[in-house]
């Protein structure tokens, strides 16, 4: 019985495995090259990277005194 | 970069917290049951609801802004429609929607208030429609318990990545329940996954002290964020919006900026008193919060 479950098990990761090795790969460099060009493009958005004028990040405004 | 806001509330550690997509509201939970809603800019709380357990570990805004959903050690996944209406109780509208045979470690809507995602310390994620609690896809892989999920960014379709004690990272298709990618590089629990905000590639945060970026056309680990003196497991990371930077939250309390395509640290941030358990950046990038065992949030800016 627990032979008959393992095996099930085997083929099922056999079939899996078939499976991820199927799938179309690409070269790193081309990956590393896109994922540069993505930052790279979207950079002057990026307010956490670059920082924005004091004036439109809400976190940054100065707050008043509760006391005035 | 510093603390531009300190929210102060929970009675124990924080696990867990998620942004409102207007970038300003944050829901957060912790380790005494209560899931508390947060006006960012005031650090005013709008709204609070004590769960039936504790440690809820996980924690999430619905895409319109006006639900939540947490769980943790109820095995649940519960919905709770806010409500601004004083005579209303929260707990009252409470609709369970997820059951796992293990804690609830990470819940997310999708797209829509329909439908949520869950993993669970049973080693499956599962999919469930929120209006009838039916469960609609469930994805079996892991091999222990799985601790932290993301969707892909909607453009590019519908998979979304896990990570599990068994040092997996995994991309399953929504549709099929099928595993499509599997990484396992890491040498210690994976805590944390974020997609890169172009969905062709995902950080992953571990036990193991350090943080991968894997490139998923390429099908492999693209670059290591580690330095010999950071022993301390990483709980939580998430990626700025041009995906350049990659905040990482650790057990050693601080927080490191690292440069995802330069694979070096850019900064260290100090103030939490405790271990940070869980970051996100605001989804409009202007800041990120992080939750911590100290019992408080912080906004940075």
């Amino acid at each position: 019985m627990s032979s008959g479950a393992s095996l099930y098990a085997l083929q099922r990761l056999v079939e899996q495995l078939k499976l991820e090795a199927g799938v179309e790969r690409i070269k790193v460099s081309q990956a590393a090259a896109e994922l540069q060009q993505y930052c790279m493009q979207n950079a002057c958005k990026d307010a956490l990277l670059v920082g924005v004028p004091a004036g439109s990040n809400p976190f940054r405004e100065p707050r008043s005194c509760a006391l005035l | 970069m510093k603390t531009r806001r300190t929210l102060k509330g929970h009675g124990n550690k924080v696990l867990c917290m998620d942004w409102c997509k207007d970038k300003r509201r944050i829901v957060s939970s912790s380790q005494d049951g209560k899931v508390i809603v947060w006006d960012s800019f005031t650090t005013n709380k709008e709204h609070a609801v004590t769960m039936p357990c504790t440690w809820v570990m996980a924690c999430a805004y619905a895409p319109s802004g006006c639900a939540i959903a947490c769980g943790g050690l109820d095995n649940k996944c519960s919905v709770y429609p806010l409500t601004f209406d004083k005579n209303e109780s929260m707990a009252a509208k409470k609709k369970s929607v997820a059951m796992h045979t293990n804690y609830l470690s990470a819940c997310s809507f999708t797209n829509s208030d329909m439908q949520i995602l869950t993993a669970s310390g049973d080693g499956t994620c599962a999919l469930w429609d929120v209006e009838s609690g039916q469960l609609l896809q469930s994805f079996h892989g892991h091999g222990a318990d799985v601790l932290c999920l993301d969707l892909a960014p909607s453009e590019t379709g519908n998979t979304f990545v896990s990570g599990g004690c068994d040092k997996k990272s995994m991309v399953w298709d929504m549709r099929s329940g099928q595993c499509v990618q599997a990484f396992e590089t890491h040498e210690s629990d994976v805590n944390s996954v974020r997609y890169y905000p172009s969905g062709d590639a995902f950080a992953s945060g571990s036990d193991d002290a350090t943080c991968r970026l894997y490139d998923l056309r390429a099908d492999r680990e693209v670059a290591i964020y580690s330095k010999e003196s950071i022993i301390f497991g990483a709980s939580s990371v998430d990626f700025s919006l041009s995906g350049r930077l990659l905040f990482a939250g650790y057990n050693d309390y601080t927080i490191n900026v690292w440069d995802v395509l330069k694979g070096a640290r850019v900064s260290i941030l100090f103030g939490h008193e405790n271990r940070v358990s869980t970051l996100r950046v605001s989804p409009d990038g202007t800041a990120f919060c992080s939750g911590s065992w100290d019992h408080t949030l912080r906004v940075w800016a």
